[in-house]
Protein backbone atom coordinates (compact mmCIF):
# COMPACT_ATOMS: atom_id res chain seq x y z
CA UNK A 1 0.00 0.00 0.00
CA UNK A 2 1.30 3.41 -0.95
CA UNK A 3 -0.31 6.54 0.94
CA UNK A 4 -0.99 8.91 -1.87
CA UNK A 5 -1.60 12.47 -0.85
CA UNK A 6 -4.39 14.42 -3.27
CA UNK A 7 -2.55 17.65 -3.30
CA UNK A 8 0.31 16.10 -5.30
CA UNK A 9 -2.61 15.26 -7.96
CA UNK A 10 -3.45 19.00 -7.50
CA UNK A 11 -0.35 20.67 -8.16
CA UNK A 12 0.75 18.27 -11.30
CA UNK A 13 -2.94 18.60 -13.37
CA UNK A 14 -2.32 22.52 -12.27
CA UNK A 15 0.73 22.47 -14.31
CA UNK A 16 0.00 20.49 -16.59
CA UNK A 17 -3.00 22.30 -17.91
CA UNK A 18 -0.77 25.42 -18.55
CA UNK A 19 1.94 23.43 -20.21
CA UNK A 20 -0.53 21.44 -23.02
CA UNK A 21 -1.70 25.17 -23.62
CA UNK A 22 1.49 27.12 -24.53
CA UNK A 23 3.79 23.92 -25.73
CA UNK A 24 3.39 21.52 -28.40
CA UNK A 25 4.50 17.82 -27.83
CA UNK A 26 7.49 16.17 -28.90
CA UNK A 27 5.65 13.99 -30.93
CA UNK A 28 3.37 16.54 -32.56
CA UNK A 29 6.34 18.84 -33.24
CA UNK A 30 7.78 16.37 -35.69
CA UNK A 31 4.93 15.36 -37.87
CA UNK A 32 4.59 19.40 -37.96
CA UNK A 33 7.37 20.08 -39.22
CA UNK A 34 6.87 17.44 -41.94
CA UNK A 35 3.90 19.19 -42.56
CA UNK A 36 5.56 22.42 -43.01
CA UNK A 37 8.22 21.41 -45.30
CA UNK A 38 6.00 19.15 -47.65
CA UNK A 39 3.07 21.45 -48.46
CA UNK A 40 3.05 22.71 -52.10
CA UNK A 41 0.07 25.19 -51.98
CA UNK A 42 0.53 28.87 -51.37
CA UNK A 43 -2.47 29.29 -48.91
CA UNK A 44 -1.73 25.86 -47.17
CA UNK A 45 2.25 26.98 -46.72
CA UNK A 46 1.44 30.85 -45.60
CA UNK A 47 -0.85 28.98 -43.16
CA UNK A 48 1.37 26.62 -41.95
CA UNK A 49 4.36 28.90 -41.35
CA UNK A 50 1.96 31.28 -39.64
CA UNK A 51 1.00 28.44 -37.42
CA UNK A 52 4.75 27.65 -36.76
CA UNK A 53 5.15 30.97 -35.99
CA UNK A 54 2.41 31.30 -33.32
CA UNK A 55 4.01 28.12 -32.14
CA UNK A 56 7.26 29.82 -31.43
CA UNK A 57 5.29 33.13 -30.02
CA UNK A 58 3.22 30.62 -27.86
CA UNK A 59 6.02 29.22 -25.73
CA UNK A 60 8.21 32.17 -25.76
CA UNK A 61 5.68 34.96 -24.68
CA UNK A 62 3.46 32.61 -22.61
CA UNK A 63 0.34 33.19 -24.89
CA UNK A 64 -1.86 30.36 -25.20
CA UNK A 65 -1.59 28.63 -28.72
CA UNK A 66 -5.14 28.73 -29.01
CA UNK A 67 -7.55 31.11 -27.23
CA UNK A 68 -9.73 27.92 -27.20
CA UNK A 69 -7.98 26.45 -24.34
CA UNK A 70 -10.59 24.00 -23.89
CA UNK A 71 -12.07 21.61 -21.30
CA UNK A 72 -10.15 19.92 -19.58
CA UNK A 73 -10.35 16.20 -19.78
CA UNK A 74 -8.37 14.29 -17.35
CA UNK A 75 -7.72 10.35 -17.93
CA UNK A 76 -6.42 9.44 -14.73
CA UNK A 77 -4.87 5.49 -14.31
CA UNK A 78 -4.81 4.59 -10.73
CA UNK A 79 -2.72 1.84 -9.06
CA UNK A 80 -4.61 -0.70 -7.27
CA UNK A 81 -1.84 -0.45 -4.22
CA UNK A 82 -2.69 3.24 -3.66
CA UNK A 83 -4.51 4.96 -1.17
CA UNK A 84 -5.38 8.20 -1.54
CA UNK A 85 -5.51 10.90 1.47
CA UNK A 86 -5.92 14.46 2.42
CA UNK A 87 -9.54 14.48 0.30
CA UNK A 88 -11.50 13.67 -2.15
CA UNK A 89 -9.50 12.88 -6.04
CA UNK A 90 -11.86 14.45 -8.01
CA UNK A 91 -12.16 17.20 -6.26
CA UNK A 92 -8.56 17.68 -6.40
CA UNK A 93 -8.77 17.03 -10.22
CA UNK A 94 -11.22 19.84 -10.03
CA UNK A 95 -8.95 22.27 -8.21
CA UNK A 96 -6.09 21.46 -9.88
CA UNK A 97 -8.32 22.39 -13.10
CA UNK A 98 -9.17 25.38 -11.24
CA UNK A 99 -5.75 26.74 -10.10
CA UNK A 100 -4.58 26.21 -13.35
CA UNK A 101 -7.12 28.16 -15.71
CA UNK A 102 -7.13 30.78 -13.19
CA UNK A 103 -3.65 31.57 -12.47
CA UNK A 104 -2.43 30.09 -15.99
CA UNK A 105 -4.50 32.77 -18.21
CA UNK A 106 -6.27 30.49 -19.53
CA UNK A 107 -9.83 30.85 -20.86
CA UNK A 108 -12.97 29.69 -19.00
CA UNK A 109 -15.04 28.09 -21.46
CA UNK A 110 -17.32 25.90 -19.17
CA UNK A 111 -20.94 26.68 -18.46
CA UNK A 112 -22.66 25.19 -15.68
CA UNK A 113 -25.61 23.66 -17.31
CA UNK A 114 -25.83 23.06 -21.20
CA UNK A 115 -29.09 25.22 -21.70
CA UNK A 116 -28.98 27.55 -18.76
CA UNK A 117 -25.57 28.62 -20.00
CA UNK A 118 -23.67 30.37 -17.07
CA UNK A 119 -19.89 29.92 -17.18
CA UNK A 120 -18.52 28.33 -14.02
CA UNK A 121 -15.55 30.97 -14.60
CA UNK A 122 -12.61 29.01 -13.47
CA UNK A 123 -13.63 25.91 -16.42
CA UNK A 124 -14.35 23.39 -13.79
CA UNK A 125 -15.90 20.60 -13.96
CA UNK A 126 -13.17 18.37 -16.04
CA UNK A 127 -14.34 15.37 -17.77
CA UNK A 128 -12.68 12.70 -15.86
CA UNK A 129 -12.17 9.11 -16.72
CA UNK A 130 -10.94 6.25 -13.89
CA UNK A 131 -9.20 3.21 -14.56
CA UNK A 132 -7.49 0.78 -12.39
CA UNK A 133 -4.31 -0.52 -12.98
CA UNK A 134 -1.86 -3.02 -11.16
CA UNK A 135 1.07 -1.13 -9.27
CA UNK A 136 1.39 1.68 -6.66
CA UNK A 137 1.58 4.63 -9.59
CA UNK A 138 -0.93 6.89 -10.52
CA UNK A 139 -0.59 7.90 -14.30
CA UNK A 140 -2.24 11.45 -15.54
CA UNK A 141 -3.02 12.11 -18.88
CA UNK A 142 -4.22 15.78 -19.28
CA UNK A 143 -6.21 16.92 -22.60
CA UNK A 144 -7.51 20.14 -23.04
CA UNK A 145 -10.26 19.96 -25.57
CA UNK A 146 -11.38 22.66 -27.66
CA UNK A 147 -15.04 22.51 -29.01
CA UNK A 148 -14.50 24.03 -32.80
CA UNK A 149 -12.84 20.24 -33.71
CA UNK A 150 -14.85 18.26 -31.24
CA UNK A 151 -18.75 19.76 -32.49
CA UNK A 152 -17.56 18.10 -35.64
CA UNK A 153 -16.75 14.59 -34.03
CA UNK A 154 -19.39 11.30 -34.45
CA UNK A 155 -20.24 7.75 -33.86
CA UNK A 156 -21.68 5.74 -36.25
CA UNK A 157 -23.25 2.05 -35.23
CA UNK A 158 -22.50 0.64 -38.29
CA UNK A 159 -23.50 -3.31 -38.62
CA UNK A 160 -20.97 -6.25 -39.10
CA UNK A 161 -21.91 -6.06 -42.23
CA UNK A 162 -20.70 -2.54 -43.59
CA UNK A 163 -17.23 -4.28 -41.72
CA UNK A 164 -13.89 -2.61 -42.88
CA UNK A 165 -15.75 -0.35 -45.81
CA UNK A 166 -18.04 0.99 -43.70
CA UNK A 167 -15.66 2.25 -41.27
CA UNK A 168 -13.15 3.70 -43.66
CA UNK A 169 -16.07 5.63 -44.95
CA UNK A 170 -17.11 6.71 -41.82
CA UNK A 171 -13.48 8.28 -40.89
CA UNK A 172 -13.86 9.69 -44.41
CA UNK A 173 -17.35 11.38 -44.19
CA UNK A 174 -16.60 13.17 -40.58
CA UNK A 175 -13.18 14.15 -42.35
CA UNK A 176 -15.06 16.22 -44.92
CA UNK A 177 -17.85 17.06 -42.82
CA UNK A 178 -15.42 18.93 -40.75
CA UNK A 179 -13.71 20.49 -43.48
CA UNK A 180 -12.32 24.01 -42.18
CA UNK A 181 -14.27 23.89 -39.22
CA UNK A 182 -11.77 22.00 -37.55
CA UNK A 183 -8.33 23.71 -37.55
CA UNK A 184 -6.28 21.82 -40.13
CA UNK A 185 -4.08 20.31 -40.07
CA UNK A 186 -6.40 17.89 -38.11
CA UNK A 187 -5.83 14.85 -35.78
CA UNK A 188 -8.03 12.13 -36.25
CA UNK A 189 -8.81 9.41 -33.41
CA UNK A 190 -10.88 6.75 -33.66
CA UNK A 191 -12.27 4.12 -31.56
CA UNK A 192 -13.64 0.80 -33.12
CA UNK A 193 -15.74 -1.29 -31.57
CA UNK A 194 -16.93 -1.86 -27.41
CA UNK A 195 -20.08 -0.22 -27.49
CA UNK A 196 -21.47 3.20 -27.82
CA UNK A 197 -19.55 5.40 -25.02
CA UNK A 198 -16.60 2.78 -25.26
CA UNK A 199 -16.19 3.46 -28.82
CA UNK A 200 -16.51 7.35 -28.42
CA UNK A 201 -13.57 7.16 -25.23
CA UNK A 202 -11.53 5.34 -26.78
CA UNK A 203 -11.44 7.90 -29.58
CA UNK A 204 -10.59 10.59 -27.31
CA UNK A 205 -8.11 8.26 -25.97
CA UNK A 206 -6.30 7.49 -29.42
CA UNK A 207 -5.79 11.36 -29.61
CA UNK A 208 -3.13 11.27 -26.74
CA UNK A 209 -1.33 7.99 -28.05
CA UNK A 210 2.16 8.78 -28.45
CA UNK A 211 2.72 8.77 -32.09
CA UNK A 212 5.46 6.69 -32.21
CA UNK A 213 3.59 4.09 -30.31
CA UNK A 214 1.94 1.68 -33.26
CA UNK A 215 -1.05 -0.43 -32.54
CA UNK A 216 -0.08 -4.50 -32.10
CA UNK A 217 -2.92 -5.41 -34.45
CA UNK A 218 -1.80 -5.49 -38.36
CA UNK A 219 -5.27 -4.69 -39.62
CA UNK A 220 -5.27 -1.82 -37.16
CA UNK A 221 -2.05 -0.41 -38.67
CA UNK A 222 -2.77 -0.50 -42.22
CA UNK A 223 -5.45 1.17 -41.37
CA UNK A 224 -3.86 3.93 -39.81
CA UNK A 225 -1.17 4.80 -43.25
CA UNK A 226 -4.41 3.67 -44.94
CA UNK A 227 -6.74 6.22 -43.75
CA UNK A 228 -3.76 8.99 -43.43
CA UNK A 229 -3.01 8.71 -47.15
CA UNK A 230 -6.43 8.69 -48.44
CA UNK A 231 -7.14 11.78 -45.85
CA UNK A 232 -4.59 13.94 -47.27
CA UNK A 233 -5.35 13.30 -51.07
CA UNK A 234 -8.80 14.85 -49.86
CA UNK A 235 -7.42 18.41 -51.18
CA UNK A 236 -9.13 20.42 -47.31
CA UNK A 237 -5.60 21.33 -46.79
CA UNK A 238 -4.01 23.59 -44.04
CA UNK A 239 -7.03 26.21 -42.62
CA UNK A 240 -9.18 24.68 -45.22
CA UNK A 241 -7.57 26.27 -47.92
CA UNK A 242 -6.65 23.50 -50.26
CA UNK A 243 -3.21 21.66 -49.86
CA UNK A 244 -1.85 18.21 -49.14
CA UNK A 245 -2.10 18.86 -45.39
CA UNK A 246 -5.07 17.68 -43.98
CA UNK A 247 -4.54 15.51 -41.25
CA UNK A 248 -1.26 14.93 -39.13
CA UNK A 249 -1.66 11.74 -37.78
CA UNK A 250 -4.42 8.82 -37.71
CA UNK A 251 -4.33 7.33 -34.28
CA UNK A 252 -7.11 3.96 -34.11
CA UNK A 253 -8.09 2.20 -31.01
CA UNK A 254 -9.85 -1.14 -30.99
CA UNK A 255 -11.88 -3.13 -28.59
CA UNK A 256 -14.16 -6.38 -28.83
CA UNK A 257 -17.55 -5.34 -29.84
CA UNK A 258 -20.83 -7.59 -29.78
CA UNK A 259 -22.38 -9.84 -31.99
CA UNK A 260 -24.83 -7.66 -33.74
CA UNK A 261 -22.52 -4.36 -33.38
CA UNK A 262 -19.53 -2.57 -35.68
CA UNK A 263 -19.45 0.78 -32.82
CA UNK A 264 -16.78 3.65 -34.60
CA UNK A 265 -16.42 6.70 -32.95
CA UNK A 266 -14.35 9.88 -34.84
CA UNK A 267 -12.93 12.53 -32.38
CA UNK A 268 -11.51 15.27 -34.52
CA UNK A 269 -9.05 17.58 -33.13
CA UNK A 270 -6.26 20.84 -34.13
CA UNK A 271 -2.93 20.38 -35.50
CA UNK A 272 -2.18 21.23 -31.53
CA UNK A 273 -3.73 17.99 -30.50
CA UNK A 274 -2.52 19.12 -26.85
CA UNK A 275 -1.87 16.40 -24.15
CA UNK A 276 0.54 16.03 -21.31
CA UNK A 277 1.06 12.88 -19.46
CA UNK A 278 3.06 12.30 -16.37
CA UNK A 279 3.82 9.65 -13.97
CA UNK A 280 3.60 9.96 -10.68
CA UNK B 1 -3.23 38.28 -53.83
CA UNK B 2 -1.75 40.31 -50.93
CA UNK B 3 -3.61 43.43 -49.92
CA UNK B 4 -4.07 45.95 -46.93
CA UNK B 5 -7.02 47.50 -46.39
CA UNK B 6 -8.59 49.53 -43.34
CA UNK B 7 -11.24 49.49 -40.83
CA UNK B 8 -14.32 50.31 -40.90
CA UNK B 9 -14.48 49.07 -44.30
CA UNK B 10 -15.82 51.39 -47.36
CA UNK B 11 -18.55 49.72 -50.11
CA UNK B 12 -15.18 50.54 -52.67
CA UNK B 13 -12.84 48.57 -50.62
CA UNK B 14 -15.49 45.55 -50.20
CA UNK B 15 -16.02 45.50 -53.84
CA UNK B 16 -12.35 45.42 -54.65
CA UNK B 17 -11.82 42.09 -52.92
CA UNK B 18 -11.85 38.49 -54.34
CA UNK B 19 -12.37 35.14 -52.46
CA UNK B 20 -8.47 33.73 -51.75
CA UNK B 21 -6.61 37.30 -51.36
CA UNK B 22 -4.71 37.28 -48.56
CA UNK B 23 -5.33 40.91 -46.25
CA UNK B 24 -3.60 42.72 -43.42
CA UNK B 25 -6.28 44.71 -41.86
CA UNK B 26 -5.75 47.71 -40.19
CA UNK B 27 -8.48 49.72 -37.73
CA UNK B 28 -11.44 49.42 -35.63
CA UNK B 29 -13.37 45.86 -35.37
CA UNK B 30 -15.93 44.00 -32.79
CA UNK B 31 -16.05 41.09 -31.44
CA UNK B 32 -19.03 38.55 -30.86
CA UNK B 33 -19.68 35.37 -30.59
CA UNK B 34 -22.45 32.95 -29.58
CA UNK B 35 -23.97 34.33 -26.33
CA UNK B 36 -23.08 37.94 -27.51
CA UNK B 37 -25.61 37.48 -31.20
CA UNK B 38 -28.14 35.99 -29.15
CA UNK B 39 -28.14 39.07 -26.95
CA UNK B 40 -28.01 41.61 -30.14
CA UNK B 41 -31.26 39.45 -31.93
CA UNK B 42 -33.10 40.20 -28.72
CA UNK B 43 -32.13 43.74 -28.88
CA UNK B 44 -33.37 44.03 -32.18
CA UNK B 45 -36.57 41.96 -31.04
CA UNK B 46 -37.76 44.99 -28.89
CA UNK B 47 -36.70 47.42 -31.13
CA UNK B 48 -33.79 48.90 -29.18
CA UNK B 49 -30.10 49.55 -30.48
CA UNK B 50 -27.34 47.71 -30.69
CA UNK B 51 -24.08 48.28 -28.90
CA UNK B 52 -22.03 49.75 -31.48
CA UNK B 53 -22.88 51.35 -35.13
CA UNK B 54 -23.45 48.24 -37.27
CA UNK B 55 -23.04 50.52 -40.85
CA UNK B 56 -19.50 49.28 -42.24
CA UNK B 57 -18.76 47.17 -39.36
CA UNK B 58 -16.41 44.44 -39.18
CA UNK B 59 -17.25 41.56 -36.63
CA UNK B 60 -15.05 39.44 -35.37
CA UNK B 61 -16.50 36.00 -33.88
CA UNK B 62 -13.66 35.64 -31.61
CA UNK B 63 -13.72 34.96 -27.16
CA UNK B 64 -10.27 35.48 -25.96
CA UNK B 65 -8.35 33.86 -23.29
CA UNK B 66 -7.57 36.41 -20.42
CA UNK B 67 -4.67 39.17 -21.17
CA UNK B 68 -1.48 39.05 -18.90
CA UNK B 69 -0.47 42.14 -17.13
CA UNK B 70 0.52 45.17 -19.88
CA UNK B 71 -0.88 43.39 -22.98
CA UNK B 72 -3.81 44.25 -24.73
CA UNK B 73 -5.87 40.56 -25.27
CA UNK B 74 -4.79 37.12 -25.00
CA UNK B 75 -4.83 34.40 -27.05
CA UNK B 76 -7.13 35.80 -29.81
CA UNK B 77 -7.94 33.67 -33.03
CA UNK B 78 -11.07 32.79 -35.04
CA UNK B 79 -14.35 30.73 -33.75
CA UNK B 80 -16.50 28.35 -36.11
CA UNK B 81 -18.58 31.10 -38.11
CA UNK B 82 -21.46 29.23 -38.96
CA UNK B 83 -22.73 28.71 -35.41
CA UNK B 84 -23.40 32.74 -36.05
CA UNK B 85 -25.40 31.89 -39.40
CA UNK B 86 -28.64 32.09 -37.28
CA UNK B 87 -28.15 35.44 -36.63
CA UNK B 88 -25.79 36.95 -39.66
CA UNK B 89 -28.30 37.68 -42.40
CA UNK B 90 -30.05 39.87 -40.05
CA UNK B 91 -27.09 42.12 -39.44
CA UNK B 92 -25.73 41.98 -42.61
CA UNK B 93 -29.03 43.70 -44.27
CA UNK B 94 -28.03 46.46 -40.76
CA UNK B 95 -25.44 47.53 -43.07
CA UNK B 96 -22.60 44.73 -41.06
CA UNK B 97 -19.71 44.82 -44.18
CA UNK B 98 -17.65 42.17 -42.79
CA UNK B 99 -17.12 39.15 -40.46
CA UNK B 100 -14.12 37.27 -39.75
CA UNK B 101 -14.29 33.73 -38.46
CA UNK B 102 -13.47 29.94 -39.71
CA UNK B 103 -15.12 27.44 -41.48
CA UNK B 104 -18.47 27.25 -43.86
CA UNK B 105 -21.07 29.44 -44.31
CA UNK B 106 -24.68 28.96 -44.76
CA UNK B 107 -27.01 29.57 -48.01
CA UNK B 108 -28.83 31.86 -46.31
CA UNK B 109 -25.21 33.79 -44.93
CA UNK B 110 -23.57 33.75 -48.72
CA UNK B 111 -26.42 35.36 -50.13
CA UNK B 112 -26.98 38.12 -47.50
CA UNK B 113 -23.15 38.72 -47.91
CA UNK B 114 -23.73 38.87 -51.76
CA UNK B 115 -26.87 40.95 -51.08
CA UNK B 116 -24.94 43.66 -48.74
CA UNK B 117 -21.79 44.02 -50.96
CA UNK B 118 -20.55 42.41 -47.69
CA UNK B 119 -17.17 40.35 -47.30
CA UNK B 120 -16.13 37.35 -45.10
CA UNK B 121 -12.92 35.99 -43.88
CA UNK B 122 -11.06 33.62 -42.61
CA UNK B 123 -8.47 33.87 -39.76
CA UNK B 124 -6.08 30.79 -39.13
CA UNK B 125 -7.85 28.81 -36.64
CA UNK B 126 -5.58 27.60 -34.34
CA UNK B 127 -3.20 31.41 -34.59
CA UNK B 128 -4.06 32.60 -31.33
CA UNK B 129 -0.71 34.00 -30.33
CA UNK B 130 0.89 35.40 -33.32
CA UNK B 131 -3.51 37.08 -34.12
CA UNK B 132 -2.73 38.66 -29.62
CA UNK B 133 0.34 39.97 -31.23
CA UNK B 134 -1.61 42.54 -33.84
CA UNK B 135 -4.06 43.44 -31.40
CA UNK B 136 -3.01 46.81 -30.02
CA UNK B 137 -5.89 47.63 -27.96
CA UNK B 138 -9.14 46.04 -26.51
CA UNK B 139 -12.19 47.34 -24.61
CA UNK B 140 -14.77 45.43 -23.30
CA UNK B 141 -17.96 47.82 -24.66
CA UNK B 142 -21.01 45.63 -23.64
CA UNK B 143 -22.26 42.82 -21.86
CA UNK B 144 -19.41 42.77 -19.83
CA UNK B 145 -20.95 39.57 -17.38
CA UNK B 146 -20.57 37.35 -20.72
CA UNK B 147 -16.74 37.24 -19.55
CA UNK B 148 -14.89 35.75 -23.19
CA UNK B 149 -17.99 36.32 -24.73
CA UNK B 150 -18.88 40.26 -24.34
CA UNK B 151 -17.94 42.90 -27.16
CA UNK B 152 -15.14 44.27 -27.55
CA UNK B 153 -13.87 46.95 -29.52
CA UNK B 154 -10.63 45.77 -30.93
CA UNK B 155 -7.70 48.39 -32.60
CA UNK B 156 -5.96 45.94 -34.83
CA UNK B 157 -2.71 46.30 -37.38
CA UNK B 158 -1.81 43.99 -40.11
CA UNK B 159 -3.89 41.38 -38.96
CA UNK B 160 -3.80 38.66 -41.41
CA UNK B 161 -6.98 36.81 -42.63
CA UNK B 162 -7.86 35.25 -46.01
CA UNK B 163 -10.89 36.28 -48.16
CA UNK B 164 -13.41 33.78 -47.72
CA UNK B 165 -16.41 34.74 -49.30
CA UNK B 166 -16.07 37.99 -51.39
CA UNK B 167 -19.34 41.02 -52.89
CA UNK B 168 -19.71 38.66 -56.32
CA UNK B 169 -20.49 35.37 -54.34
CA UNK B 170 -17.31 33.33 -55.41
CA UNK B 171 -16.18 31.34 -52.41
CA UNK B 172 -12.55 29.79 -51.21
CA UNK B 173 -14.02 26.55 -49.68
Amino acid sequence: MREFDVSLITSNIKEMCIQANHFLSDDMKEVFVKAVDSEESDLGKKVLNQLSENLEIAGSEMIPICQDTGMAVVFIKVGQEVHFTGGNLEDAINEGVRQGYVEGYLRKSVVDDPIIRNNTKDNTPAIVHYSIVEGDKVEITVAPKGFGSENMSRVFMLKPADGIEGVKEAILTAVKDAGPNACPPMVVGVGIGGDFEKSAIMAKQALTRHLEDKPQIDWVRDLEDEMLEKINSLGIGPGGLGGKNTALAVNVNTYPTHIAGLPVAINICCHVNRHVTRSL
Amino acid sequence: MDKKISMPLSEEAALSLRAGDYVYITGTIYTARDAAHKRMDETLARGEELPFDIKGSCIYYMGPSPAREGRPIGSAGPTTASRMDKYAPKLLDLGLRAMIGKGKRSQAVRDAIVRNKAVYFAAVGGAGAILSQRIKKSEVIAYDDLGTEAIRKLYVEDFPVIVVSDTEGNSLY
